[in-house]
């Protein structure tokens, strides 16, 4: 009987050795896959083992931790004025994962970020507790305090950037939401958040960033922008050969201005842009053509849908695909043409820095638990959409609008200020509430520090009251003067 | 004895007893697992746990008496068996501690602490390991039951048809004062007896009277007999235990001694064609099977939105990775219920001990194995080999069935992983089985009778098999 006993002995081992290759196989080829699984909840578990690092701006942190005994998680993120920071955090939830800078850092605020491995193994055998790193962003507290203050209880969203360096200065969105509401894994939190989700008014959108509008008039300065870069008009105050009413180019639809506005007929560009003139900027545009108003609109940053700052932007369209007289519509922000606010602040960004456009960004400093800087953001050129010329002519322009043209509530006493206004009509023969656009920038001796662009969606105004010099441009004056502090 | 003496002729020296070595190997299965203890307490409060010394001290008397017991009524067995026992029941104890101070999983209503009552199973069988050492004298007196274990075993089996199912499976009979019973457990060693008393009459019948057929030996009708039947109670107990661990343990058993018995290979290739004919068949209308098999196929897929058993125990073992989290630094609660203490405890030391230590768990089980195999080779009564390979391989199927089955292998079956797992039957049962090895050991490695003084010739005819 031993011949099979031998047999059996080994088809045992065999089961064994299978056994052996099958724990290898789990623990060692599978496991770097198996442990960051994300519905494994060891990687929660470690996520909030530590109290997170904190996202700071002006050198005061906007977030904090807190401990918790609510099950498998030690700390819960808290945040300061929740609401207000909402569009630059986003949040972190024991329950609903993350987002935007929590979820993009989130290697650097657990402390688990590869980078940090040093600065770790240093801490374990010096018998230092684990905490998180930091992320510095480029924001400013006033600014954004005045961006979401002045938005109150209306619907939109401001954002504003340093021209100079593409440092975003504040991103609001209204009505926002407290990241804190949701942080935990209560059965309350988990109410709060079902709720924000059913939320009409949508509150956990980021409006600034990631919402696209009709951006309406506004558009017009990317319509002269690209009127100067080819060529078409080569001086702002010459006079032009529009009609008024306009007949868009082979259809009957005339194309009218938006009041009675004489000096449209046969305007110069600056003239144009100051009583915010439908006719001159159409025309422009189907004189242009679509592939000129396209290009130029591409360098400032429309049909890019890789803008990231580093959470990335919406993208803003520009058709590609339409008719001349859709082109005529498009140059006025009509059409398809939708922007973020992001995308519009970029444009008066780069008008404002003579024509040089600043790749927008929002985190300036990664740094260690030890606050050692581990990765620095250095102001990029995204593109050159203007000659400085150009951009000078269009600043002169746009100077006009706020001195004595659509965008008076802007003034600043002893400032430069360029803007434009913008009243988006929306809905078929223009049944919806229209948006309120402003954008703008100031500038000092210095050059300009600082670029904005405001949409009010919504309001409680009368509509006939609503316009983009009334609604919009006292919030981004606001914002402008918290930068330039006066 | 000088080894010079007795180079021509075996002689009645026979092997060394090799105590010594058994008590060496026993105090480092009492220290391991009294370390692992320590660690726990370190890792879970920061302190040495207050009750290390009576653990200590516990493990140390109960391995101490069953060494001493081994040496007096059986001085000649294998000194390995009851070391690796001791040391893989010591472990479970720390890892059924380790998880019952985890609150989440030692709720009252799943049965609070179990370490308390897993240590007074695990004394009881040490006691039914020394019962046995001490009232079988020799494994031979077995083979006189061998239709009443058939019986015995058949009634162990049938017996948690008429109790409710817990936990998806009808496996347990619950006598009320006492507490639940898996029977199947103790069935696994009395069916051992049955096939190895029936076998070792009918194995000439079996083996011989068949018929050649394309290279291979059929075998009668009539002698299909039992295997049919062994079939279609394992079937059986698949069907209305819903038990897929215990049906697969039970006719890969009787496989197993079967060709042991009758040296041929057509019985194994019988065996399997009617397991395979069986699982398919039942696969094909039993929902719990194909949920098995669909969840062994797709471990990590999501269930009612929610993370299954299986996707959480591969989690915790991907988590251990190579060296683990450490003892108590581990996250293996997260597959719920008592699940981690039983089914699942094997996971607990993949994700504490790292893959280091379910290899090591894994040969400390082929050790004991091997030296099961190594017992039955050794025996020199049919009745004894059969006994020791249908034992040492009841154990190797069941250690592969569950750590397959957990570790994801093959699809999971309800089975408890010998020593380690909590559960009293499964600690009693298997204290009984080693103590059965260890006699036969005892009787294969005992040396033969001293000859005549004088006559050279008889001492050749001694042969040692």
């Amino acid at each position: 009987m031993n011949k099979p006993l031998r047999r059996v002995a080994i088809f045992c081992g065999l089961l064994i050795l299978a056994l052996l290759i099958r724990v290898n196989w789990v623990q060692f080829v599978q496991a770097d896959e198996l442990q960051s699984d994300k519905h494994n909840r060891r990687v929660a578990i470690e996520r909030y083992s530590v109290p997170r690092g904190d996202i700071i701006v002006d050198g005061k942190a906007i977030t904090g931790s807190t401990t918790t005994d609510s099950g498998d998680f030690k700390y819960k993120r808290t945040y300061k004025n929740g609401e207000m920071w909402a569009p630059v955090t986003g949040y972190a939830s024991q329950v609903y994962d993350a987002n935007q800078l929590e979820k993009l850092y989130d290697g650097i605020l657990t402390g688990n970020d590869d980078r940090l491995f040093f600065t770790n193994t240093i801490d374990m055998l010096t018998g230092k507790e684990k905490t998180g790193g930091q992320v510095v962003t480029t924001l400013n507290a006033k600014a954004q305090k005045a961006a979401f203050e002045g938005l109150g209880d209306k619907k939109g969203a401001v954002a504003a950037i340093n021209p100079s360096t593409g440092a975003i200065l504040a991103l609001a969105s209204a009505p926002s939401y407290d990241p804190s509401d949701i942080a935990g894994m209560s059965e309350e939190e988990g109410e709060n958040y079902q709720k924000l989700l059913k939320d009409p008014d949508k509150p956990m959108h980021n409006r600034a960033l990631r919402e696209t509008f009709f951006p309406g008039s506004t558009f017009k300065v990317v319509t002269a922008a690209a009127a100067l870069e080819h060529g078409l008009i080569d001086d702002i105050d010459a006079r032009t050969d529009t009609p008024d009413p306009y007949i868009l180019p082979n259809t009957q639809t005339e194309l009218k201005n938006d009041g009675p506005h004489p000096t449209c007929e046969k305007g110069s560009l600056r003239e144009a842009l100051r009583v915010s003139c439908n006719t001159v900027f159409g025309k422009i545009g189907a004189d242009l053509g679509r592939d000129k108003l396209v290009e130029t609109a591409k360098k400032f940053g429309f049909n890019n849908s890789e803008i990231d700052t580093p959470v990335r932007a919406g993208r803003s369209n520009v058709s590609t695909e339409m008719d001349k007289p859709q082109t005529a519509l498009s140059a006025i922000g009509q059409f398809e043409t939708a922007a973020t606010p992001l995308q519009m602040a970029m444009v008066t960004a780069a008008v404002a820095n003579d024509g040089k456009l600043m790749q927008p960004y929002m985190v300036d400093e990664l740094r260690a638990p030890n606050l050692n800087v581990i990765e620095q953001t250095s102001p990029e050129e995204m593109s050159r959409p203007l000659s400085p010329e150009n951009a000078q002519k269009l600043q002169s322009a746009m100077e006009t609008v706020v001195e004595k043209g659509t965008g008076t509530a802007a003034r600043i006493p002893g400032v430069t200020v360029g803007g434009k206004t913008g009243t988006a009509q929306r809905g078929v023969d223009n049944s919806e509430k229209p948006y309120a656009w402003f954008i703008s920038y100031a500038k000092t001796d210095e050059g300009s520090p600082v670029a904005v662009a405001v949409v009010v969606e919504d309001s409680d105004a009368a509509r006939a009251d609503i316009s983009g010099g009334g609604l919009a441009a006292p919030i981004a004056e606001d914002v402008m003067r918290a930068v330039l502090k006066k | 004895m000088s080894s010079s003496a007795n180079t021509t002729t075996i002689g009645p020296m026979g092997a060394p007893s090799r105590r010594n070595t058994e008590l060496a190997l026993l105090v480092f299965a009492v220290l391991i697992p009294v370390f692992a203890y320590v660690n726990v307490g370190l890792a879970k409060e920061g302190t040495v746990p207050a009750g290390v010394f009576g653990y200590a001290a516990g493990l140390g008397l109960l391995a101490g008496i069953a060494h001493f017991m081994v040496r007096k009524f059986a001085p000649y067995a294998d000194p390995l068996m009851l070391p690796i026992a001791t040391l893989l029941n010591g472990l479970g104890l720390v890892l059924i501690w380790r998880l019952d101070l985890e609150p989440s999983i030692t709720t009252p209503r799943l049965g609070g602490a179990m370490a308390p009552g897993q240590l007074m199973w695990s004394t009881l069988g040490i006691a039914l390991f020394l019962g046995v050492l001490f009232f079988l004298k020799d494994h031979r007196v077995l083979q006189r039951y061998t239709y009443i274990s058939m019986v015995v075993a058949l009634i162990l089996l049938i017996l948690p048809m008429f109790f409710p199912a817990r936990f998806g499976a009808r496996i347990w009979i619950t006598i009320p004062g006492v507490g639940s019973l898996q029977p199947g457990e103790f069935a696994k060693i009395i069916i051992a007896v049955f096939f190895a008393g029936y076998l070792m009459v009918k194995r000439d019948a079996l083996a011989l009277a068949s018929r050649r057929f394309m290279g291979m030996y059929l075998p009668r009708g009539r002698d299909l007999g039992p295997i049919i039947v062994i079939w279609a109670l394992s079937l059986m107990i698949l069907i209305f235990e819903t038990d897929l661990g215990t049906s697969l343990l039970f006719f890969g058993l009787f496989v197993i001694m079967l060709y042991v018995a009758t040296e041929r290979t057509s019985w194994v290739v019988f065996g399997l064609t009617l397991s395979a004919v069986g699982a398919v068949a039942v696969a094909s209308f039993a929902s719990h099977v194909q949920s098995r098999v669909h969840n062994w196929l797709n471990p990590l897929e999501l269930q009612d939105g929610g993370v299954t058993e299986t996707a959480q125990a591969m989690y915790t073992f991907g988590a251990g990775g190579i060296l683990g989290s450490g003892l108590g630094q581990g996250y293996s609660r997260l597959i719920g219920g008592i699940a981690p203490k039983s089914d699942y405890i094997l996971a607990t030391v993949g994700e504490e001990l790292g893959l280091t230590g379910v290899m090591a768990v894994l040969v400390l089980y082929a050790l004991l194995i091997e030296r099961g195999m190594r017992t039955a080779l050794a025996a020199r009564d049919p009745f004894g080999k059969l006994l020791a390979v249908g034992l040492a391989g009841a154990f190797a199927l069941q250690v592969f069935v569950v750590a397959g089955g957990v570790t994801g292998l093959i699809p999971l079956t309800g089975m408890t992983l010998p020593f380690l797992a909590q559960g009293g039957s499964s600690v009693i049962a298997n204290w009984a089985l080693v103590a059965i090895l260890l006699r036969i050991s005892d009787t294969a490695r005992r040396p033969a009778p001293a000859p005549a003084p004088s006559t050279d010739a008889e001492m050749t005819q001694v042969v040692r098999t």
